[in-house]
């Protein structure tokens, strides 16, 4: 019974994604706005933990099942891929290896810095200690 | 056999239950994140269909009820984000302007190919969310007017590339903090990616998942301002 309550609940903030992406009019998908009310719901406490965790962690072991479908279709649009594979492979492959370097890199710095002002600020502590 | 199984509701849905389940089991056995389930079991069901001269049409008949809940566990996604939220506001700044980096450098390549190299402008439309997370993609790609098996092949590479090749590489950059490499493995990689860092450590794993979320956000905001241009 608690997972049929947990289910309805996470159809319910569904529903409403869809509704809002039927309203407002940009390109956003509604599962999208679903998810970030039901992540508003759940940081201010309106909705508890409890009220959607089992259910939601079912539906989330099998996400990746539920595209199946959507990848065996593929055996029929082969055709539309056809001469281009090899650009869209290729900038699949740069794009990937440059966005990963991109984020990866930006981190580091970010990092590096906080790193080089805990240095400093350890450094000036152990001068006044001495 | 089409006559038959046209008939049946059951058919698409267990032989894609059956599938899975293979593909499940392959990956457990040889533990490598790039033997992704849902790949093998396409695999599969395409060589059963093709052996059998079953269409697509026969399959989706039974299968579509599947992918009706992609929506719903989509939105369910909300919660490893809250769960994970703690990680993301001990570096809010680093995650967010890192993974927007990433996304606007994603799309500079994408709208670039199509500018300069003249790719078709489809191609581009259906690649451009192709590092964040499947649940994400497919649905922008259909906003946006692009073909889903373009983004399906784009997504797969991304990810298995990412599992492959992201650790050595970050190295080879001077890239060697483990919430870097999560964050940039996660950013490019989406889960496929992710599966790779649970291999490597807790902090990896969890700042590849965070990654993924808010990189499909952005993309969300990005992928719009971009189609503006084209």
């Amino acid at each position: 019974m608690k997972y049929l309550f947990q289910t309805g609940v996470i159809f319910a903030v569904t529903l409403i994604g869809e509704i809002l992406s039927q309203i407002i009019p940009l390109p956003i998908p509604g599962s999208i706005y679903g998810l970030v009310l039901l992540f508003l719901l759940l940081l201010t406490g309106i909705l508890k933990l409890k009220y959607v965790e089992g259910a939601g962690n079912f539906f989330l072991a099998i996400l990746p099942f539920l595209f199946i479908s959507n990848c065996v279709s593929l055996m029929d649009s082969m055709s539309l891929l056809g001469e281009n594979v090899i650009a869209i492979v290729i900038l699949t492959i740069v794009s990937t290896l440059v966005v990963m370097v991109v984020t990866g890199g930006v981190a580091q710095l970010f990092i590096n810095g906080k790193q080089r002002k805990a240095a400093k600020a350890a450094e000036r502590g152990g001068k006044t200690n001495e | 056999m089409n006559e038959f199984f046209s008939e049946s509701l059951l058919f698409g849905f267990t032989l894609s239950v059956a599938a899975y389940a293979v593909g499940v089991a392959v990956q457990q056995k040889f533990k490598k994140a790039f033997l992704s389930p849902l790949i093998i079991a396409m695999f599969l069901i395409i060589l059963f269909l093709k052996v059998f001269k079953i269409d697509y049409e026969t399959y989706d008949y039974g299968a579509k009820y599947i992918t009706y809940f992609i929506q719903p566990a989509t939105v369910c996604l909300a919660i490893p984000l809250y769960k994970q939220f703690e990680v993301l506001k001990k570096n809010p700044a680093t995650v967010v302007v890192s993974v927007l980096a990433g996304c606007i450098a994603h799309l500079m390549i994408m709208l670039g190919s199509f500018y300069w190299l003249q790719l078709d402008e489809t191609i581009i439309r259906s690649l451009l969310s192709k590092s964040v997370t499947l649940a994400f993609a497919l649905p922008i790609t259909e906003e946006l007017g692009g073909i889903g098996a373009i983004t399906i092949v784009g997504l797969t590479i991304a990810g298995i590339l990412g599992a492959v090749v992201g650790p050595g590489l970050l190295k080879v950059f001077k890239i060697t903090d483990p919430v870097a490499q999560g964050l940039g493995i996660g950013a490019a990689s989406h889960g496929v990616g992710c599966g790779r860092l649970v291999e490597l450590g807790e902090v990896y794993a969890a700042m590849g998942t965070v990654a993924v979320s808010v990189a499909g956000i952005l993309t969300v905001g990005i992928v719009n301002i971009a189609v503006m241009w084209m």
